[in-house]
């Protein structure tokens, strides 16, 4: 990529009601990332293009979008990965409804989440109200919770985006939260139930599209929703775990 | 009233839901009133989710000798002793209550090998005292907030920008704010409101801060007839990205330095060793063989250089720059690679300690951290002033209105330690959550007129009616401008004669401002977004250039180059503004309150 550049941005453009692709021609830098060139044209050419973004750092999880098809989050996605000869196509995530250009309603993911039970954690192992853990057993935890919300999970993940099973699956994202409270050392909630029920667990068939997507690289089918569904396996169907369950929840 | 609005009605109005606004209304809804909690943009995205390096609290998990008078006189001594005391020794004493309710709550730090929070070193801090996960505390603390809050009974409004306060005679009893979706205007009737808007990064061109630091809290607070107080001192980061240009800006952790990483200039020269503070002399070790043991945590070596306070950091990195030894692009060089010298597993470490900062730089610079050294330079981060409040409580000059976390004043004085934001939010969150919902309990119903609201609507809804030929680009220009302008003339190193000329243009924006026409409708309109926080930067700009032109003496992150040195009478006041009868804004000083004694002994023990 030359210093002075032009590329071409075939941008959604529209609303519940409907839209269309507008074409944006605008100069390109190295370095370059998409969020910057919807910046420029938002400031030059169409200034109520609508576009969420927070930290453009890749942290908050706000700009994601579909680029040339894939979902991303177009903060981190450079220009030079991508063909500039023809247009890069930008549309908004298909799994949610739109509320304008490439903002989408996102709320039915927060509903989701403050269906599933908090955490709640054992007493205090020490007199001063602390608890001690192993730094190994919290590690697998703690790559769940890097997890920055951006829903490219749930927009990519076949159950939602071709079969809008919204009521009945709560998606990749939310099966990660409850695997990361399931496998907190210290919570003693009971949520695998749920899982069976109101969470869909059954629904997904590890097609790993979720862990392909996932900017923040987490390995969302094998360490959380896998693990989860042998989890469901062996207490809601396998009886001797379950009593031995209600044992351990006694003591 | 004439203005369509949708009305909502709560004992507590908590305005934004970084880690202070949530941590407010977690407490105020705890103590049993109605909260309704409103931000900009969704749920978890706040800034808080950008802080890196850690909270600092006196846990002395990692080092006994660490208390809470150590963590008052380190955040003293980094402030200049301009902050107020009583807020540093609340900050100082509640923190370690603070992180490990954090815990209570969900919140995974890591750990020590006897299975405690672990803590790092940072800059200014006497010993290692920052709980953190990994390079990403900031997204652990907000996202344990924030599933934590969502179950106690708080309403959030989310993406509704709050463009007024309304009163009732002297106190606050409402705000006016539009959502962002649709672009309808909402009512928000309240008993008290808590300001949580963070800072106002974005009236500079380069900055760590997203498009969300408008200083919104800082100038509807001014607006509302609250004092500003501090506003000079606008904190650099020593170490933002500098390559590429689109990047700019973006923050690199002082972690990085904690972990052992250090500054080079173009000859390969840890410059730091030049210059070292007076006050900073006994702590700071004199050679590199001493700072790299700090940094494995050996407990009789002294801290590099590399971590004294941000401030002085900021200024030797642009004297370095200034005089012809800085990087290709314009910085210096930060390296954290050389650890391999010293230790066999250092790319690993390095990749364990700081995933977040390899990702960013690998990603968006090309630039393996665990190979190669990082190219930096100063970035505007944070806001040290803000809305002048009591200590206990965090109320502010006007009844029922409180500040907590970046937009209030007081507890960091002329320099903020790194790793005490995050504390300073849970630590002030949490007295203005509970102070706000003993006001509201208190105080009773309250009235709004409605010449107010439709005041405040008109004022809201202007932009679209305003003739003209602009093509609606005119909002992000004039932003453009401001930044560039704030960046040239009331940066780093600041001159009398440049600031005049700043407050200048900043009138001369302002106006342009007040006929700037927006294109489109009302639904998520970035542009006519972007025309209403205008006004809110116009303020700040404005409040921190007469602040800085007011101080005239060099002091913490405030940095005169026509007054280089202390002066020891400026050195016993804070400067306010306010907005006076006839619009103006007015500027004053009040005199620190005399240190009380106990603390005053702490501080000169420890000095």
């Amino acid at each position: 990529m030359t210093a002075t550049a032009t590329a071409t941005f075939r941008i959604w453009r529209g609303d519940a009601r409907g839209g269309s692709f507008a074409d944006y021609a605008t100069e390109v830098a190295p370095g370059m990332v998409v969020l910057d060139a919807v910046h420029r044209i938002q400031a030059e050419q169409a200034p109520d293009l609508a576009v969420r973004w927070n930290c453009k750092a890749g942290k908050c999880g706000s700009c994601s979008a579909e680029v040339n098809g894939l979902p991303r989050l177009m903060c981190m996605t450079r220009l030079s990965d991508l063909p500039l000869s023809g247009p890069v196509t930008l549309r908004p995530m298909k799994t949610f409804p739109i509320v304008r250009d490439l903002v989408t309603d996102v709320s039915w993911n927060y509903r989701v989440k403050r269906k599933i039970k908090e955490f709640k954690p054992r007493p205090p192992d020490a007199p001063d109200g602390t608890w001690r853990m192993a730094q190994a057993d919290i590690e697998r935890v703690q790559e769940f919770r890097k997890c920055i919300e951006c829903f490219l999970c749930q927009d990519v993940c076949h159950v939602l985006r071709e079969h809008e099973m919204h009521e009945q699956f709560i998606g990749p994202r939310y099966l990660m939260h409850v695997a990361a409270l399931e496998m907190h050392p210290l919570d003693v909630e009971d949520r695998v139930g749920e899982l069976t029920e109101a969470g869909g667990i059954g629904l997904c068939n590890i097609t790993k599209c979720c862990t392909r997507v996932c900017p923040e690289e987490i390995a969302i089918t094998d360490n959380a929703i896998i693990p989860l569904k042998e989890r469901v396996v062996d207490e809601v169907y396998d009886p001797l775990h379950r009593l031995f369950r209600v044992f351990r929840a006694a003591s | 009233m004439t203005a369509q609005v949708q009305t909502y009605e709560h004992d507590v109005l908590v305005i934004g839901a970084g880690g202070a606004g949530l941590r407010a209304a977690i407490e105020a809804s705890a103590a049993k009133v109605s909260v309704g909690l409103v931000c900009k943009s969704l749920l978890g995205k706040a800034h808080t989710v950008m802080a890196e390096g850690g909270i600092a609290a006196a846990l002395a998990n990692v080092d006994e000798r660490d208390s809470w008078k150590v963590h008052f006189a380190d955040t003293m001594r980094g402030g200049q002793y301009v902050n107020n005391w009583r807020m540093a020794e609340l900050h100082a004493k509640e923190a370690p209550d603070r992180v490990r309710e954090l815990e209570a709550w969900g919140a995974l730090f890591d750990r020590t090998k006897d299975g405690r929070i672990l803590q790092r070193n940072f800059g200014g801090h006497r010993y290692p005292r920052l709980a953190h996960v990994g390079d990403r505390t900031g997204l652990e603390m907000i996202r344990t907030l924030q599933d934590h809050g969502v179950h106690q009974g708080i309403d959030v409004h989310m993406e509704r920008t709050v463009v007024a306060l309304l009163k009732d005679g002297d106190r606050v009893s409402g705000a006016l704010a539009y959502d962002r979706e649709r672009g309808l205007l909402h009512l928000f009737r309240a008993g008290a409101v808590v300001l949580a808007t963070g800072g106002i990064g974005r009236a500079y061109r380069i900055t760590s801060n997203s498009w969300e630091y408008t200083g919104d809290g800082h100038a509807l607070a001014y607006d509302a007839g609250a004092e500003l107080m501090d506003m000079e001192f606008v904190q650099f980061h020593p170490t933002g990205m500098i390559w590429p240009p689109s990047v700019q800006g973006i923050l690199v952790t002082e972690g990085v330095r904690g972990e052992g990483g250090v500054l080079l200039n173009n000859e390969g020269r840890r410059f730091l060793f030049d210059d070292i503070p007076d006050a900073y002399k006994n702590q700071t070790a004199d050679n590199e063989d001493e700072g790299f043991r700090y940094t494995q945590g050996d407990k009789s070596a002294r801290r590099p250089p590399e971590l004294l306070t941000r401030d002085h950091v900021a200024r030797c990195i642009v004297r370095e720059i200034r005089e012809g030894r800085g990087s290709p692009h314009g910085g210096v060089f930060l390296d954290i690679s050389w650890i391999k010298k010293r230790l066999g597993n250092a790319e690993e470490l390095i990749k364990k300690k700081l995933p977040s900062m390899y990702h960013q730089f690998l990603k968006l610079a090309d630039i393996d951290i665990t190979r190669e050294p990082m190219e930096v330079g100063p970035t505007t981060h944070y806001i040290m002033g803000g809305v002048r409040v009591e200590a206990e409580s965090q109320m502010s000059t006007v009844p029922g209105l409180f500040a907590a976390g970046e937009c209030a004043a007081g507890l960091h004085g002329a320099n903020r330690l790194g790793g005490n934001s995050l504390s300073d939010l849970l630590v002030f969150g949490q007295r203005a959550g509970a102070h706000a919902a003993q006001f509201a309990r208190k105080a009773g119903g309250v009235r709004i007129p409605d010449a107010q609201i439709d005041d405040a609507a008109r004022a809201a809804l202007a932009p679209f009616e305003r003739e003209g030929i602009d093509d609606g680009a005119g909002p992000y220009r004039i932003q453009h401008e401001l930044q560039q302008t704030m960046q040239d003339l009331v940066g780093i190193v600041r001159r009398e004669d440049e600031m005049l000329r700043a407050l200048e243009a900043i009138a001369r924006l302002r106006e342009r401002a007040a006929r700037v026409r927006v294109a489109g409708n009302r639904a998520f309109n970035p542009g006519w977004h972007t025309a209403l926080e205008l006004r809110n930067l116009m303020t700040v700009s404005e409040a921190v250039a007469r602040s800085a032109l007011e101080r005239k003496e060099s002091r913490g992150a405030h940095f005169r180059d026509d007054h280089p040195g202390k002066d020891a009478a400026s050195g016993k006041v804070n400067v306010v503004v306010r907005r006076g009868p006839d619009g103006a804004m007015q500027i004053a000083r009040r005199p620190i309150p005399e240190v009380r004694a106990d603390l005053r002994q702490i501080v000169e023990e420890m000095k």
